[in-house]
C-alpha cells in the first residue's frame, strides 16, 4: 500500500509527516485503515478550522442579519466611533462589519438590509475624502432604490463651522430618498461627541438587538489590518500621556507677519509609536488671564464648586483645564441667553450671518464682556462645552528623531476688545506652558495619510504654510529608509526671507539629492500673488509625467481655499496635459483617490 | 616687457587667481545662481565673482545666529556700490537712486562712501538685476567698483576751482573707462544684454586673470587731499599753472590694509614717481595696472597690492619699468602741498559765480531720521536743483553749481531736513567711520554704529579740557582692511572684536603721516580713558596751533612712522 500514498496527493503535508503517515498506514489491513480514515476524519472536526473558512460561512450569515458600519472621515475619528460601535453592539450578540466608504463598492448597498453610516464633514460642508464617491453615488441616477434597507446616521462635525454636520444630513437625505427607513433618528455630534453617541446607543443599542436576531457563533473580529499600522499604544484621546516639552521655537523671521512655531516634544518612557502623516493631539490648559477676565464679567466665584458629569470641582480649575473657552459656538450664546435674558443676545441669535460673524471673531471671553451679566457658577459651567484636544500634524519621524515628536504650530495671538487673546492649544504651546513642563498627548492615528508603501514611489508633497509639517516628516523616514523614490515639495508662504519654514533643512535635503525639486511660492514677494496652485500649473507637464509615472500626490494645510485650489489645478493639469475631458480628468482624479495615491490632511 | 622671473612670486596660486581664470570674464555661473530661489545667496565662486560687478553678498550679522537656530539661513542681500567716478551725479539720477532705496533696499538709506560714490545696502536677490536696469537707465552702473580691478575714481571735489576741477573730473572719468573690464559679462548678466562669444573677447589692460588684487585710483587738486591719497595706489597730482591743468605727478602704491598679526602687511604711503603731462596720463595709468598685474604676488592674497609689490622689487624697478611701458620719462615732480582733507562746509562761491553748498552727513548715512528727514531734503533739492550733486571722499555730500536766486530757496530746504545744523561740532565733521556692523562680512568691531556716540564723548573731552575750538582727525574702521582710513588719522580705531580695538596715535591733519598702533585691542571704554588723559596733557602742554597728531610725537608718547615697511611695527 505504500506506493498508493501519492505524493501528489499528500502534497499537503511535508517530507516528515509523510514519511510518518505511509510508515503507519503500512502497517494496517484494509478494515483498519477504513476505521483509521474515519478516526482522523473525527479527529479533524475537533480542531479550529483555520481562519479562511471561518470568514467564508460568515459572509454567509452577514447576508442574512448584519449591521454594516460604514465610515468615512478625514482625520480617523469616524473609523475610531465606528470599531467602537462595533465591538459595543457584538457584545450585545449583534452581528456587524465595519467597513471604511473609501474601500466600499457603492453599488453593493443594495444587498445592505441594515446600516449605520458614520461620516464626518469638513471645510465648507464637504464630504470627506473616502465618503466621496459614495455621497455622489447615491445623488446619482445610478443609484438603486433601497426599499428593504434600514439604517441610521452619525454625523460628526464642529458646531462652530457653519455647515455643521452637512455630510451626514446629505446621506440622511439620499437614502431616504431612495425609500430606505431610519431605525433611528440622526445624531448630529459636536467635537465632544463620546458622551452624545453613548447617550444615543443607549436608546438605539435595544431596536437593533430587535431588528438583528442575536447569532449564537463566537465573532472574529474582521477589521483589516493595515500595512503600516504601529502597535497600539494604551495612550489615547481619554489617557493622553504625560509628555514634556523640550522646545518651543519661533521659526519665522522677525519681520514676519506670522508667528509659526517648531514645537518639540519629549514621548520618553511613553512607548508611544506613530508614523509619518499621524497627527499628535494635543491638551491644554486655558489662558488664567481670560479665565479671570470671564468670572469677572459673568461676576461668578472662581472658587465656587460645580459639577462637571459626576466630578465635583472649582469653578477656576473647570476654566482652566475642562472647558472650551477659546472656540466659541451657537450653543453658548444660546444657553448664555437663556440664563441672562439679554434682549441684544436674542436678537443676535435671529440674525445667522451676523451671528456666525461674531461667533467667528469672538472667544467667549468677548461674548461675556461684550454682555456681561452675573450668572450662577453652575449654570456657566452649563452653558459651556468641554474642552477638547488640538490636533496636529505631525512633523517628525522616529527614524530620525526616535522618542521625541515635533510639530509646526501657527501660534495665534492677536490684540481685540483690548487685551492680547490667544489660541487654546497654540498659546499654549508656544508661550503658556514652560519649556520642560507637562503636556498630555496622544497619537490620533492617519491611515488616510501614508508614504507609499513602495519606496521607490514618486510623491508630490504640496504643504503651504504649516502644512509643510507631514513633509518634513516624510522626507526624514524617506532619508532614514534609504527611499529612491522621487520627491517634490510646493511650499508657500508671505515672504522669502521671512516665512520659509525649515530653510536650511530642505537646502540640505536638496545638496544630498533626496529632495529632487522644489517649488516655491512666495505670495508677497511681488506685486503679484503667487500660490502653490500657480507653481503647479507652471510645472503641468512635469507634474502630469510624475503622476503618470505612478507619483503620490499629497495636500496639507489650509481647506477652505488652498486644498480646493490645489485641486481645480490638479484637474486642469490631467485635462490638458492628459488631452481628457474635464470628466475624465475627474475619474482620472477619483480612481488616484482610491488607489490612495490622492490624499489629503486639511483643517 | 620685462618679465624676468625674480620680479615673480613662484608658489601655488591663490584659490581667487583659479576663480577668475575659470569664470569666463567674469561670468561664472552667477545667471544660474540668479534663478535659484531656494537661497539668497550666492554659491563660493560667485559670492567673490559679482564683486568685480560691484557687489557684495552681506547679511544682517545681528541676527544670523538667531536665524541659523530657526532653521533659516543667514538674511543674505547685497550691497550695491555704483561708480561714479569723481563721485558727482545728476538731480535727476538722484531721484532715482533715492527712490530704488526706499523700495528695494532693507535699510532704506544710501550710504555715502569714502570711495566718493553711494552704496545701497540690503538689497535681495530678486531685485539684483532690477536695480541694475534701473541704475543703466539712468545711466549709472557698478562695473568694477569692486573686486581685483582698478576701482572708482576718485577726484578731489572743489567746486571753487572749477575750471581746474572740470578738467580733472573729466581725467577720472578716462581713467575710469581706459582702465574698465572690457568683458560684456555685466551686460549679460544684469541687463539682459546680447551673449557674445567669450573666446573672442580680450582684456589687454587687466588681463585674463584680472590683477592680483583690489586697484585704486585717484586724481587730487591740491591742496586739498580730501581722497587722501597715500590710501591709494595711484595718484594724479594735479599740476595747475595759471588756473589751467597742465600734467600729474604721479605717486605710486599707498595703501592702508593690513593683517592682523601678520607683520609682512602694513599700511604704505604712496611713493613719488615725478611729473608727467596730460597726454601721457593714459598711458601711465595702464603702464601702472599693467606692471602690477604682472608682477604682484598670486600666491599669497595679503602680499598681493602694489604697496608690496614695490617693497619686493624696489621702487626704482617698479617705476623704469612703467617707462618702459608706457614710453614715457618722468620729470621731476613739480612742487605741491597738501593743507587739508575736511571738507569746506556751507556755501562757497566759485570762480564762474555759481554757488556750491557742502552738507555734512554723518557717516554718510542718508535715511530720514525722526527728527532729521536728510533722504526727503536731498529729494526735495534735487527735485528744483539745476546744477549737480557731488559726493565727497569724506561721505559728504555738496550741492553744487547753484545759481544766486535759487541759493536761498536750497537752503531753506536744506535746514527744514536737518542738512544744515549749526550745532554740528567741528569735531564730529573731522570723524569718519566705515560701514562695518551689522552688514559688512568682515567686520571685526562696531564702527558707523559706534562713531556718534564715541564722537560726543570726545567732544565732552574736548571742553572739559578747555578745548572745544579744536579737533582730532578721529576715524574708526572695523576691521584691518581700513576702509574707514584710520591709517591716516591722528587718532585711528581698528577693530579687533567685539568693543575691541587697536589703538594707533600719531598721524597729521594733511593724512601725510601714518599713526603707530599705541595700544593693542582694548575696550573702548579704556580708549577714552587713555585719550581723555592725552588730550589733557595736549592742553595743557602744546605749542601754538600744535595738533594733537604731531604733539603725541613731539611728547615722546608715540613714535612717527617715517618708512611703514621698517618702522610700523617696529
Amino acid at each position: 500500500m505504500t506506493s498508493n500514498i501519492s505524493k501528489n496527493a499528500f502534497a499537503m503535508l511535508n517530507e516528515q509527516q509523510l514519511t510518518q503517515l505511509s510508515s503507519a498506514a503500512s502497517a494496517l489491513n484494509k478494515e483498519q485503515l477504513i476505521w483509521a480514515s474515519g478516526y482522523l476524519a473525527g479527529l479533524a472536526g475537533a480542531v479550529a478550522l483555520p481562519a479562511s473558512a471561518t470568514e467564508t460561512e460568515q459572509t454567509q450569515a452577514v447576508a442574512t442579519a448584519t449591521l454594516t458600519i460604514l465610515y468615512g472621515s478625514q482625520t480617523g475619528n469616524a473609523k475610531g466611533v465606528a470599531n467602537k460601535y462595533k465591538a459595543q453592539v457584538e457584545s450585545k450578540g449583534v452581528q456587524a462589519k465595519v467597513v471604511s466608504m473609501a474601500d466600499y463598492k457603492p453599488r453593493s448597498i443594495k444587498n445592505e438590509t441594515h446600516l449605520l453610516v458614520v461620516v464626518s464633514t469638513h471645510g465648507e460642508g464637504d464630504a470627506p475624502d473616502d465618503a466621496v464617491e459614495l455621497h455622489e453615488f447615491l445623488a446619482s441616477k445610478k443609484a438603486p432604490k433601497l426599499p428593504h434597507l434600514k439604517y441610521a446616521v452619525i454625523g460628526l462635525g464642529d458646531t462652530s463651522y457653519e455647515f455643521f454636520c452637512q455630510t451626514a444630513k446629505d446621506f440622511e437625505q439620499r437614502l431616504s430618498t431612495l425609500g430606505a427607513t431610519a431605525f433611528a433618528e440622526r445624531l448630529d455630534c459636536d467635537v465632544d461627541y463620546e458622551t452624545a453617541i453613548s447617550a444615543w446607543s443607549e436608546k438605539v443599542d435595544s431596536v437593533l438587538v430587535d431588528l438583528l436576531k442575536p447569532v449564537q457563533t463566537t465573532q472574529v473580529s474582521s477589521t483589516t489590518p493595515v500595512a503600516n499600522a504601529v502597535a497600539e499604544s494604551i495612550y489615547t484621546k481619554q489617557n493622553p500621556f504625560g509628555a514634556s516639552l523640550s522646545e518651543s521655537l519661533k521659526i519665522t523671521g522677525r519681520d514676519s507677519i506670522k508667528d509659526i512655531r517648531h514645537i518639540e516634544i519629549s514621548l520618553e518612557d511613553s512607548g508611544i509609536q506613530y508614523l509619518p502623516g499621524d497627527a499628535l493631539g494635543v491638551y491644554f490648559l486655558n489662558d488664567e488671564n481670560m479665565i479671570e477676565r470671564i468670572v469677572n464679567a459673568t461676576n461668578t466665584d472662581a472658587n465656587a464648586q460645580v459639577t462637571l458629569g459626576e466630578e465635583s470641582l472649582t469653578l477656576a480649575q473647570a476654566l482652566k483645564e475642562r472647558l472650551e473657552i477659546t472656540l466659541s459656538y451657537p450653543g453658548f450664546i444660546k444657553a448664555y441667553q437663556a440664563a441672562t435674558q439679554q434682549q441684544a443676545l436674542a436678537d443676535l441669535m435671529a440674525d445667522k450671518a451676523a451671528l456666525r460673524n461674531y461667533l467667528n471673531e469672538s472667544q467667549i471671553v468677548d461674548i461675556v464682556e461684550a454682555f456681561p451679566a452675573k450668572v450662577d457658577e453652575q449654570t456657566l459651567v452649563d452653558a459651556l462645552r468641554v474642552i477638547t484636544p488640538r490636533l496636529y500634524s505631525i512633523a517628525s519621524s522616529q527614524a530620525e528623531v526616535e522618542d521625541e515628536v515635533h510639530l509646526t504650530v501657527a501660534h495665534v495671538e492677536y490684540e481685540a476688545n483690548g487685551f492680547t487673546h490667544q489660541g487654546g492649544a497654540s498659546g499654549y504651546l508656544s508661550t503658556r506652558v514652560e519649556e520642560g513642563a507637562e503636556v498630555k498627548v496622544y497619537v490620533e492615528n492617519n491611515d488616510n495619510f501614508r508614504l507609499p508603501a513602495d519606496d521607490s514611489t514618486p510623491i508630490i508633497m504640496v504643504g503651504p504654510g504649516t502644512g509643510i509639517a507631514p513633509f518634513r516628516a516624510f522626507m526624514q523616514e524617506r532619508d532614514a529608509r534609504g527611499a529612491t523614490g522621487n520627491n517634490w515639495l510646493l511650499f508657500g508662504n508671505p515672504s522669502f526671507t521671512q516665512d520659509f519654514l525649515y530653510q536650511t533643512e530642505w537646502q540640505g535635503y536638496l545638496k544630498t539629492g533626496l529632495l529632487t525639486k522644489i517649488s516655491l511660492a512666495f505670495s508677497r514677494d511681488q506685486a503679484e500673488k503667487i500660490y502653490v496652485q500657480d507653481r503647479l500649473r507652471e510645472n503641468a507637464k512635469e507634474v502630469f509625467d510624475w503622476l503618470e509615472a505612478g507619483a503620490h500626490f499629497y495636500v496639507c494645510g489650509d481647506a477652505t481655499r488652498m486644498a480646493k485650489d490645489v485641486e481645480s489645478a490638479l484637474l486642469d493639469i490631467i485635462q490638458t496635459q492628459g488631452n481628457k475631458s474635464e470628466a475624465d480628468a475627474k475619474v482620472y482624479l477619483t480612481d488616484m483617490r482610491k488607489a490612495k495615491r490622492y490624499q489629503k490632511d486639511v483643517y | 616687457m620685462s618679465n624676468d622671473k625674480s620680479l615673480i612670486v613662484e608658489g601655488n596660486l591663490a584659490d581667487n587667481e583659479r576663480m577668475k581664470g575659470a569664470s569666463k570674464h567674469l561670468r561664472g555661473t552667477i545667471a544660474e545662481d540668479l534663478k535659484d530661489d531656494v537661497t539668497g545667496g550666492f554659491t563660493p565662486d560667485n559670492f567673490q565673482l559679482i564683486r568685480f560687478h560691484g557687489m557684495y553678498q552681506q547679511d544682517d550679522r545681528d541676527i544670523r545666529a538667531e536665524r541659523l537656530k530657526q532653521k533659516l539661513e543667514p538674511l543674505h542681500n547685497v550691497m550695491l556700490r555704483a561708480r561714479l567716478p569723481g563721485g558727482i551725479i545728476t538731480p535727476e539720477q538722484w531721484l532715482v537712486i533715492d527712490k530704488f532705496a526706499a523700495d528695494y533696499t532693507m535699510y532704506g538709506s544710501i550710504r555715502l562712501t569714502t570711495r566718493q560714490t553711494f552704496q545701497f545696502h540690503g538689497v535681495l536677490k530678486p531685485n539684483m538685476k532690477l536695480m541694475h536696469q534701473t541704475l543703466n537707465k539712468a545711466g549709472i552702473d557698478s562695473i568694477a567698483t569692486a573686486g581685483d580691478v582698478n576701482r572708482n575714481v576718485l577726484c578731489t571735489s572743489n567746486p571753487v576751482e572749477s575750471e581746474v576741477h572740470q578738467e580733472a573730473y573729466e581725467w577720472a572719468t578716462k581713467i575710469s573707462e581706459h582702465l574698465l573690464p572690457k568683458t560684456n559679462a555685466y551686460a549679460e548678466i544684469w541687463l539682459d544684454g546680447e551673449k557674445v562669444d567669450t573666446t573672442q573677447e580680450k582684456e589687454p589692460i587687466l588681463g585674463d586673470n584680472y590683477l592680483p588684487r583690489k586697484f585704486k585710483t585717484t586724481v587730487v587738486i591740491p591742496p586739498q587731499n580730501d581722497v587722501d591719497v597715500h590710501a591709494n595706489d595711484l595718484n594724479f597730482v594735479a599740476i595747475a599753472e595759471n588756473g589751467k591743468l597742465v600734467g600729474f605727478n604721479v605717486l605710486v602704491g599707498g595703501g592702508l590694509a593690513m593683517t592682523h598679526g601678520d607683520e609682512s602687511t602694513f599700511p604704505r604711503k604712496a611713493s613719488d614717481f615725478g611729473f608727467i603731462p596730460l597726454d601721457s596720463t593714459l598711458d601711465v595709468a595702464a603702464a601702472v595696472v599693467s606692471t602690477q598685474r604682472d608682477w604682484g604676488n598670486r600666491v599669497n592674497r595679503k602680499n598681493a597690492k602694489t604697496k608690496y609689490t614695490l617693497e619686493r622689487v624696489g621702487v626704482d624697478t617698479f617705476k623704469a619699468e612703467v617707462e618702459k611701458r608706457a614710453g614715457i620719462t618722468f620729470e621731476a615732480s613739480r612742487d605741491y602741498e597738501f593743507t587739508s582733507r575736511g571738507d569746506r562746509f556751507g556755501w562757497v562761491e566759485g570762480v564762474d559765480g555759481k554757488h556750491h553748498l557742502t552738507v555734512f552727513i554723518e557717516n554718510g548715512r542718508i535715511l530720514d531720521y525722526p527728527n532729521k528727514t536728510l533722504k526727503a531734503g536731498c529729494a526735495e533739492i534735487a527735485k528744483i536743483h539745476q546744477g549737480d550733486f557731488r559726493m565727497t571722499a569724506n561721505q559728504n555730500l555738496i550741492i553744487a553749481g547753484v545759481d544766486t536766486q535759487q541759493k536761498e530757496e536750497i537752503e531753506a530746504l536744506a535746514v527744514k531736513h536737518g542738512l544744515i545744523e549749526a550745532s554740528t561740532s567741528k569735531q564730529r565733521k573731522d570723524s569718519m567711520a566705515c560701514v562695518s556692523l551689522p552688514t559688512c562680512p568682515l567686520a571685526m568691531a562696531e564702527a558707523e554704529r559706534y562713531l556718534p556716540k564715541a564722537v560726543d564723548e570726545l567732544e565732552a573731552m574736548l571742553a572739559k579740557h578747555g578745548m572745544q575750538d579744536e579737533s582730532i582727525i578721529y576715524r574708526v574702521t572695523g576691521c584691518p582692511n581700513g576702509c574707514g582710513r584710520a591709517m591716516l588719522a591722528e587718532i585711528g580705531l581698528v577693530g579687533k572684536g567685539p568693543n575691541k580695538y587697536n589703538l594707533h596715535l600719531g598721524g597729521n591733519r594733511e593724512g601725510t603721516r601714518i599713526p603707530k598702533m599705541y595700544k593693542e585691542n582694548i575696550l573702548d571704554t579704556e580708549i577714552m580713558s587713555i585719550l581723555d588723559e592725552l588730550i589733557g596733557k595736549w592742553a595743557r602742554e602744546r605749542l601754538a596751533g600744535e595738533a594733537f597728531g604731531d604733539f603725541v610725537i613731539r611728547a615722546d608718547i608715540i613714535a612717527p612712522v617715517v618708512d611703514s615697511a621698517r618702522d610700523f611695527y617696529a
